[in-house]
């Protein structure tokens, strides 16, 4: 059959003017023709490369020709075997990074857009015959917790409740997801889809537990004596500041706070809900960072009616952590980048409030050690910049709570959980972790693939009661 | 869960409740809160955890009615349930024997001195509680403390009860008569700075407990940041309480008016809907 192969369909958005003044999602996803029309293209390599590039290793070649079949069902199937989100992940996983940039296809023309089929699936799926409840092998009598309702603590969830393992999961806050509810805004990852997630989980048997903090609550210790296992997913969540003077200034946020109040107190909905947040309409709002996160806190400024939404980051566009297409997108959205900058201090009015900011351009020398070249200060090229918001988005440290309240969990200095890469073993026996309170601030579908293979550890464990070897054939995470 | 069991109000706008919520019952200490939500479009607040009852597995809280959330927390009753409940947060208050101690209380202030004061006195210090308000109906918890402390002062703005003046005035007092090992002073941001700056000059150890705007109460966000010695602090999980002599009060106060602006939009839009409201019923 002849394949068109340079015919990539692009994904269909919202206008840049029109998305600028909602919250809805930007991306439309594919219709039907633009799905089957993408899966043609697909070479069915008979070694994939696709999937080496996967975390979780979906089949996708498998779930690709069972689009081009019109089969769209076994198609979410075979991708709920090795993913539990995929609606999720369509949506939200730097698939330029991962399959498709391992793609046969990208040498000659553009890879599959692996991440766009994905989602339709999951959708078409959600939509048209919503979401099937797996099966449930028969009960192991076993009780497991688990803490975190975050991509690794729902994946982990997800995969030992099938197992046949009574599950309790303990979210912090008065909503579950984690990082999905309070951190992805919805114009990137609508929160519907989520909740219809956890949903299904809730049918399968899945216990939530809300507003439950585990180690100020209840200890790992005590939990231990009413459960057989522990999985460990709180993620990172504790937000680095710039350290520099004046960051109490009023108008100052970090981007775990400023998210949190837009994405779950939905502060933008302002005063029908309750949470406040400060003006942003007509102001210049600065954002300090150059990651995904970063750049959902400059596009949700923008949508709050700012006049300048800017990124300020110390390298360049090149160098840029976040997804492409989400650096594509703010382009669109008349985001403002202001880059080979780093703050030095914040000014403010005698209230207190925010007025500018003091900078220190930069430029590009030698790479470092992550490979980047690194930002040096140009001597004398220092200025000030009048902004009346700012976001500081460089990224999470670790939470103490649990590692403070169960003095004997092995921690690193930075306080992530040490753990057996294969298994995802703590040093106390029954305690597993993964995600970012492991890895540090990663990815969502890298935490998923952790509480993964933490649910098949768990499970060998929990059949076995063997704790010094326990033997999953798994790849290292 | 989170069942409201008792209300008591403690004078017009203080309102006291004895909450279910045994788990925290259990494992709360003195100095320690909860956060709060009552509404699905409502806000997370913080509460100091006032008392707590282990055999009838119960939290009291005491709320004064400063804005929107607290004053619709105020309307329930005995029977209503409080949407969420999380807790216990920050550092429990570190007690040790300090020996002859002064707890200042300023107004509902005194309702988060109360649990503290009880815990310093139970391990065999002195202690000494100063009780201010404007004026003698918003003087709370004064029988309760009088169970327990060695000697109980008031004082009034306008004299009404006790002494009349500021509670600075009768701690100068106290301090001049007596050698103090510790103070801990719970209140207005401006009545903490004048205890802090009062007691400095003598060297006495002070603890004050800070109200910061809070968000998720866990740590996760860093709204609740206060400057302390020069450094940045999480008053969630670092705190509440601190050195008196290291907290920038400006700071502080500057801090807590962040969103003033916005709650004045709150009350405005308030009032501009019952006036569509009686509107509506003049109608019909
Ligand atoms: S309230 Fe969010 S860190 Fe303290």
């Amino acid at each position: 059959m002849y394949k068109n192969i340079n015919a990539r369909p692009a994904m269909p958005s919202q206008k840049a003017e029109d998305r600028i003044k909602n919250f809805d999602e930007v991306n439309l996803g594919y219709t039907v023709e633009m799905a089957k029309l993408e899966a043609e293209r697909c070479l069915q390599c008979k070694k994939p490369l696709c999937v080496e590039g996967c975390p979780v290793s979906v089949k996708i070649p498998e779930f690709i020709a069972a689009v081009v079949e019109d089969r769209f069902e076994d198609a979410a199937n075979i991708l709920r075997q090795d993913n539990a989100l995929p609606a999720v992940c369509g949506r939200v996983c730097p698939q330029e990074e991962q399959c498709e940039n391992l793609c046969v296809l990208s040498h000659r023309s553009k890879p599959i857009a692996i991440g766009n089929l994905e989602r339709f699936v999951a959708d078409w799926q959600r939509e048209n015959i919503g979401i099937q409840v797996p099966e449930i092998q028969t009960s192991t009598g076993k009780k497991v917790a688990v803490v975190g309702s975050g991509p690794a603590g729902l994946s982990c969830a997800g995969d030992l409740v099938q197992m046949g393992h009574e599950v309790t999961v303990f979210e912090a806050l008065h909503e579950l997801g984690g990082v999905l509810t309070y951190g992805i805004p919805e114009f990137r990852l609508p929160k519907e889809i989520v909740k219809k997630e956890i949903e299904v989980l809730e049918k399968a048997g899945v216990k939530f537990v809300r507003n439950y903090i585990v180690g100020v609550i209840e200890t790992l210790d005590e939990l231990l004596e009413r459960f057989d296992s522990v999985f460990i997913g709180v993620g990172a969540g504790l937000p680095y500041f710039l350290n520099i003077p004046g960051e109490h200034l009023n108008g100052i946020y970090s981007a775990n706070e400023f998210l949190t109040r837009i994405n779950l107190m939905k502060a933008y909905k302002f005063p029908e809900n309750d949470t406040p947040i400060v003006t942003m309409k007509d102001k210049s709002v600065a954002v300090f960072g150059g990651g995904n996160t970063a750049l959902d806190s400059v596009r949700t400024a923008k949508r709050l009616g700012a006049k300048h939404a800017t990124i300020f980051y110390r390298r360049t566009e090149a160098e840029m952590p976040a997804r492409i297409e989400e650096i594509h997108h703010a382009q669109e959205e008349d985001i403002e980048f202001n880059f080979l900058v780093a703050p030095i201090k914040f000014n403010g009015d005698e209230n207190g409030w925010l007025k500018s900011v003091t900078i220190q351009r930069m430029q590009l020398g030698e790479p470092d050690s992550s490979g980047r070249r690194r930002p040096l200060p140009i001597p004398d090229a220092i200025e000030d910049i009048q902004i009346e918001a700012a976001i500081v988005a460089i990224g999470n440290g670790s939470n103490p709570i649990i590692s403070q309240t169960s003095p004997n969990l092995n921690v690193n200095q930075w306080g992530n959980i040490l753990v057996e890469k294969k298994t995802m073993k703590t040093n106390i026996p029954g305690v597993f972790a993964g995600g970012d309170i492991v890895t540090g601030g990663a990815t969502v579908i890298l935490a998923m693939g952790a509480g993964r293979a933490a649910a098949r550890a768990i499970d060998k464990y929990l059949k076995n009661k063997q704790w010094e070897t326990i033997e999953v054939e798994q790849a290292e995470w | 869960m989170n069942k409201i069991i008792k209300t008591k109000f403690l004078n017009e706008r203080v309102k006291l409740f004895e909450i279910e919520s045994p788990l925290i019952a259990r494992k709360r200490k003195p100095g320690q809160f909860i956060m709060l939500r009552i509404s699905e479009e409502g806000e997370r607040i913080p509460m100091t955890i006032a008392d707590s009852n282990v055999e009838t597995g119960t939290i009291t809280i005491i709320v004064q009615s400063v804005g929107k959330t607290t004053s619709e927390l105020q309307k329930l009753e005995a029977g209503d349930t409080i949407l969420d409940i999380v807790g216990p947060l920050g550092k429990p208050t570190h007690i040790e024997k300090f020996g002859n101690c002064v707890i200042v209380g300023g107004g509902v202030g005194a309702a988060i001195a109360y649990p503290t004061a009880k815990a310093i006195k139970e391990i065999g210090n002195y202690v000494t509680i100063i009780l201010g308000a404007k004026s003698k109906e918003y003087i709370i918890l004064k029988d309760e403390v009088s169970t327990f402390a060695d000697e109980v002062y008031i004082t009034t703005d306008d004299g009404s009860e006790g002494m009349k003046g500021l509670v600075t005035e009768k701690l100068k007092q106290v301090i001049e008569e007596q050698k103090i090992d510790f103070v801990l002073a719970i209140g207005p941001v401006p009545m903490m700075e004048a205890v802090a700056s009062l007691t400095k000059p003598y060297g006495i150890k002070t603890v004050v407990s800070l109200n910061s705007i809070m968000l998720d109460g866990t740590g996760m966000c860093g709204g609740c940041r206060a400057v302390v010695g020069g450094k940045n602090v999480f008053v969630c999980v670092d705190g509440p309480e601190f050195d008196a002599h290291e907290v920038d009060f400006t700071i502080l106060m500057q801090r807590n008016n962040i969103y003033r602006d916005k709650e004045l939009e709150c009350n405005l839009e308030k009032q501009a809907n019952e006036m569509q409201k009686k509107m509506e019923q003049n109608n019909v």
